[in-house]
């Protein structure tokens, strides 16, 4: 167990690192932009008189080194502090859309997870049947379309015959039932998209372990399939799956703002691609380090689960 | 309910196709090879003969499409017919020859850069992994950093910078798939750098070079075969992603991805003509990763009957 | 940056750029519309859905720059002036004004309105609205047009402007949408607050996502502002857009795709409302840089383009042939008769050989940002082009920062303009030399001179006939390609009323459709 939180805290420090440099390459990133926000919120009126007024009063005079020391100050003391664009604060810009992006993620998982797990099972056992082929092809073809495209076609499916709705109106005073019933088609389809991935991972990982001599044994002793899978081969291997499962979740957190789009869906996506364009660096940070974050949280805990769950692991070190 | 049908016609003419394709193989290439051909599953044939399919009408597109790329020959959105068996896109512009030409121009453009990132990725991970040390932790670290920024944000900033040429799109996206590939092949490094082969390669003298390329890369090439055949595939979401918010390949160019984007709206009131491209990437990217599945059990030693 | 993409449309342009249509052409309305004239109903909830609004919006007038901050700002804000569906300007706040020499300017201020917070509007309160725009620090889009204004002075129940010179177009400027009266304290408003004396008071807005407001009860146009409720959502998406039509989730969008319009229609859920006025797509050429530099070679891309293909495919029919003219058909001096340009291969051939050459290859830089089609355009221009000889290389550009980095930043690139009422509006800021926006860099003497001599001129034949040979020039001489004339098209629900004319200078019935139109 010991080795096991040394390995939390050492990944833990590795994890901040990784936010500094992912914001200094942001940040880097955004000033190596063309244009900056003054510019770009004076768009095609701009005149360089009002920009430079604009500049001033926004600190943009400031050289890009001064800048990014003031953020990164702010930040150390908890103060993401306030976004240029609307002068509001990017803490209280950013509650919400967190919410709505974390809700869908998980809302999305829930489908997904168990359903990929249970069709890489049966496909593994029944694998070179007409059902594995069948569920393989099927997964594959809905991974090459692209996710708006995906989209587009539930819709006509589903929205444009009346059962769902096309757009996702969220408001706060919604019940869990009717926010799970108008966010349904983004969560199918983002369930599409990354049912596939997880679902050969399974898949493969379950077929990898059937030649194993240990397996062999246990087909010996007269076992049925089943069991086999279920209880002897599954468990071993849970450590590929898990990081499958935790490099997908990432996904749904970080990777959706085209779904977004197409659904209406105010999630983190969509504002960061917005601030980008507007060149409002301090919010655009702040999302960077909110989708690093979880990206680093999760692949932690895939880690931590995957020794727990293979003890030859756990001692190797 | 006609595209399912279509759908289920074309599953029945691809078994005997593939069947067909198995034998004829199997007759025509030289003893050792026929074995393996004769052994494969019929899934592996059905995803070889597309494959030799895509590959016969990107190399031959100019000879198979009835119209020139970029010309425009007709009206908007004309319907099927005679002239022009796919009907005209948004622009009047041929939808078959654009699809030919979409061959080769997708193909290409997604072999290039899925080639790039693996050269590169590839080989920095196995460097990292055999050399160790501070250099493997700076290159880690790093590109852990890189992929905790999501990848298509991360390509839309790279894009406005550096402009959108279709050089720079085969350099930010190769370089953004890089940083997946080295994880992998680092980690599969790992697993041989530690073995007693390489240790004896090492006290013969051997150099770097030398170990990459005749002792490690051939060990750890089943799981990146594996990861190729996803990562070829998803080149071209990321296009059509890319495209979808306003970047991606230059027109008049015809490519799939983009094609998708422009004329998804259509489906909206229920026309096929954006399935065609979709279609198109889904079929490649199936029998690619069946003939991908086929390798890796090839590989692992594991016998299949199919 | 996405924005991406489908991210911007026609309003970018800040002020006056898409002037009133004096004496707009009148609309034909579908039967449907007619019907529903007489009295206005009223109540119910008016959901629009429009393919811009950011979740960067911000609040201060002074940026306003899309169409959702527009039609945002109409539903809850008056300004001085207000244009008409018939493209004249009428009283709002200002009950009256004058002008006894065209450099003072007298503005009565209406008693007895109230903010939605229940302050009496006051003469105050309209002068440090209108400094939020002047002066040294002043970071407004329209800045600019304030240069010329010395004073602005309270005198009893009037405002008084002084300017450096006479301007008899002065007033126009106050129906700017920038210029929403506000509240203020000391002198001057608070740029994040919304109250305003408007039609509508705003019950919550979340930037990017969506606006809810409510009808003012003390509103003072008892003739307007029919509807209980107005929500404003930003759809970006095109095709979820017309999804949130067909499927009843809105009752108005905006920017159609041309290529959907024929399906939309068939569908019979809703009503295309398509209205012409003197916005156009443009693509300038830097006259000062090689090739462009020479005429004959402007000429012979001007004859290598396919007009009328271009508003079938691009436009979807929902536009006019323009025939390289600023001056559109609403305009009072419309050159109707001018000669117009067909596609000609041939014909530009002869102007290429006329340049001494006998190829020419250009890069033309294009966006969506541009205008939604512009990168469609280019690909037709350049296949037409071909036909003449001529490889124009299309450069897409990413829309994010198209308006820095390209525009009037390369040579030849594609652009829009709103389109202006007054024919010297239209030349003086995107044609005389030297103009803030002449984006074609383009300097022509005769053309220059007819300008200032036509401001002063007294004589309508003569005025006309000057007008017209600058249009002329324009089209012959000038370095900009204006392949077409685009319609503002939006489509509603079927059981949406509007007046029998809609007004043609801004999109969305001059942003008004929130106050104007009903539900039937």
């Amino acid at each position: 167990m010991h080795a096991v939180v040394v390995m939390i805290l050492q990944r833990l420090a590795l994890g901040v690192l990784t936010l500094f440099v992912v914001s200094l390459v942001i940040f880097g990133a955004t000033e190596l932009l063309p244009g900056d926000l003054a510019s770009s919120l004076l768009g095609q009126s701009a005149t360089p008189e009002t920009v430079a007024a604009l500049r001033r009063q926004m600190g943009l005079d400031l050289p890009a080194p001064v800048r990014y020391w003031d953020w990164l100050t702010g930040v150390l003391q908890g103060d993401f502090g306030v976004s240029l664009a609307t002068r509001r604060p990017i803490a209280d810009m950013l509650s919400a859309r967190l919410g709505n992006t974390v809700f869908l993620a998980l809302y999305a998982a829930a489908i997904a997870v168990p359903l990929s797990l249970i069709l890489g099972v049966l496909a593994a056992l029944w694998r070179n049947s007409i059902f594995d082929r069948v569920a393989n092809a099927g997964a594959l073809s809905a991974i090459s379309f692209p996710e708006f495209f995906v989209a587009y076609i539930l819709i006509f499916l589903l929205a444009q015959s009346g059962y769902f709705p096309s757009m996702t109106r969220l408001s706060p005073a919604m019940s869990l039932g009717d926010k799970l019933y108008v966010t349904f088609l983004p969560a199918l389809t983002l369930t599409l998209v990354v049912t596939a991935h997880m679902m050969r991972m399974t898949r493969a990982a379950i077929i990898n372990l059937m030649a194993s001599p240990y397996i062999e044994m246990a087909r010996l002793k007269g076992l049925s399939p089943l069991r086999i899978v279920l209880r002897h081969a599954l468990p071993n291997a849970l450590a590929p799956i898990i990081n499958v499962i935790a490099l997908n979740l990432a996904y749904l957190i970080t990777g959706v703002v085209v779904v977004e789009v197409v659904f209406v869906y105010p999630g983190l996506g969509q504002l960061m691609v917005d601030s980008v364009s507007k060149r409002d660096i301090a919010v655009v940070q702040a999302i960077a380090l909110i989708f690093a974050s979880a990206y680093v949280l999760l692949n932690l805990t895939a880690d931590v689960l995957s020794t727990l769950t293979n003890p030859r692991l756990m001692r190797r070190k | 309910m006609a595209v399912l049908i279509f759908l289920a016609a074309f599953i029945a003419a691809s078994i005997p196709l593939s069947w067909l394709f198995r034998a004829g193989l199997a007759r025509a290439l030289p003893r050792h090879m026929a074995v393996v051909a004769r052994d494969m599953p019929l899934t592996a044939a059905f995803g070889l003969w597309v494959i030799a399919l895509y590959i016969l009408v990107a190399f031959f597109a100019p000879l198979l499409a009835p119209f020139p790329e970029r010309a425009v020959v007709g009206t908007q959105f004309q319907p099927w017919d005679s002239a022009h068996w796919l009907g005209t896109d948004r622009l009047g512009r041929d939808m078959l020859s654009r699809l030919i030409y979409g061959a080769r121009n997708t193909v290409g453009i997604a072999f290039a850069t899925t080639a790039l990132a693996f050269i590169v990725g590839s080989l920095l991970g196995i460097w990292a992994a055999l050399r160790g040390g501070w250099l493997d932790q700076v290159l880690s670290r790093f590109v852990d950093a890189l992929m905790a920024i999501p990848s298509l944000i991360f390509s839309l900033l790279l894009l406005t910078i550096f402009g959108t040429t279709v050089m720079t799109l085969i350099f930010v996206i190769a370089a953004v798939d890089a940083t997946r590939v080295y994880r992998i092949a680092r980690s599969v490094a790992q697993g041989v750098v530690v073995m007693d082969y390489i240790e004896a390669a090492r006290l013969r003298g051997e150099g770097n070079w030398y170990l990459i390329r005749r002792e490690i890369l051939p060990n750890a090439l089943a799981p990146l075969v594996a990861e190729f055949g996803l990562r070829f595939c998803f080149v071209f979401l990321t296009i059509s992603s890319l495209s979808f918010l306003g970047l991606g390949i230059q027109p008049p160019t015809a490519d799939w991805g983009s094609m998708v984007r422009d004329n998804a709206t259509l489906i909206t009131f229920g026309d096929v003509t954006p399935l065609l491209p979709a279609g198109a990437i889904a079929l490649l990217t199936v029998a690619v990763n069946f003939v991908v599945d086929w390798q890796l059990y090839r590989a692992s030693g594991l016998k299949e009957q199919g | 940056m996405t924005d991406r993409s489908h991210h911007t449309g026609m309003t970018r342009r800040g002020l006056l750029k898409g002037a009133t249509a004096l004496g707009a052409a009148g609309l034909i309305l579908p039967a449907s519309y007619r019907k529903a004239q007489a009295a206005p109903n009223k109540g119910g909830t008016f959901r629009i859905g429009l393919g811009h609004g950011n979740s960067t919006d911000g609040y201060d007038p002074g940026l306003w720059d899309n169409l959702y901050a527009q039609v945002f700002a109409a539903a809850r804000h008056n300004q001085l002036i207000e244009v008409d569906a018939d493209g004249q300007l009428i009283p709002e706040i200002a009950e009256s004004w004058e002008s006894p020499d065209g450099q003072t300017w007298i503005f009565r201020i209406r008693q007895g309105v109230t903010f939605h917070s229940g302050k009496n509007l006051t003469v105050e309160d309209v002068i440090a609205s209108l400094n939020h725009h002047r002066g040294e620090d002043a970071t407004s889009a329209i800045k600019q047009f304030f240069d010329p204004v010395q004073d602005i002075r309270a005198d009893g129940q009037n405002v008084v402007v002084t300017l450096d010179a006479p301007n008899g177009d002065f007033a126009y400027l106050m129906s700017d949408y920038h210029l929403a009266i506000m509240p203020s304290a000391d002198g001057r408003i608070d740029p994040s607050s919304t109250d305003g004396c408007g039609p509508y008071i705003v019950e919550s807005y979340e930037p990017g996502v969506q606006a809810s407001l409510n009808r003012n009860p003390d509103y003072w146009k008892s003739d307007r502002a029919h509807f209980d409720r107005v929500e404003i959502l930003a759809i970006l998406d095109s095709a979820a857009r017309l999804n949130a039509l067909m499927t009843g989730q809105v009752e108005l969008i905006d920017q159609i795709d041309p290529a959907t319009i024929g399906m939309l229609e068939a569908r019979g859920v809703a009503n295309i409302l398509s209205i012409p006025g003197n916005a156009h797509y443009v693509f300038p050429m830097d006259a000062r840089a090689a090739p462009f530099s020479d005429n004959n070679v402007r000429l012979a891309l001007k004859y290598a383009i396919d007009r009328q293909q271009m508003v079938d495919t691009i436009l979807g029919g929902h536009g006019a042939v323009s025939n390289d003219n600023p001056i559109g058909p609403a305009n009072r001096y419309f050159y109707a008769d001018m000669e117009p340009k067909s596609f000609d291969p041939d014909r530009a051939r002869f102007y290429l050989r006329e340049a001494g050459m006998d190829s020419l290859t250009v890069d033309l830089h294009v966006a969506d940002a541009a205008f939604s089609g512009a990168v469609d355009a280019g690909a037709l221009f350049a296949e037409t082009a071909a036909q003449a000889g001529i490889n124009i290389n299309l450069i897409r550009e990413p829309n994010d920062g198209y308006w820095d980095n390209v525009w009037m930043q390369k040579p030849f690139v594609a652009s829009y303009w709103g389109g202006r009422a007054v024919e010297d509006h239209m030349f003086t800021t995107g044609y005389a030399a030297g103009a803030t926006w002449n984006d074609s860099f383009w300097s022509h003497d005769r053309f220059n001179e007819l300008l200032v001599q036509a401001r002063s001129e007294v004589d309508e034949d003569l005025r006309r006939e000057m007008y017209q040979e600058m249009q002329r020039i324009v089209s012959f001489e000038g370095s900009v390609i204006i392949p077409m004339n685009n319609n503002f098209v939006m489509a509603t629900a079927t059981n949406v009323a509007t007046p029998e004319q809609i007004s043609a200078n801004w999109n969305l019935d001059g942003f008004r459709c929130v106050e104007r139109w009903w539900f039937a």
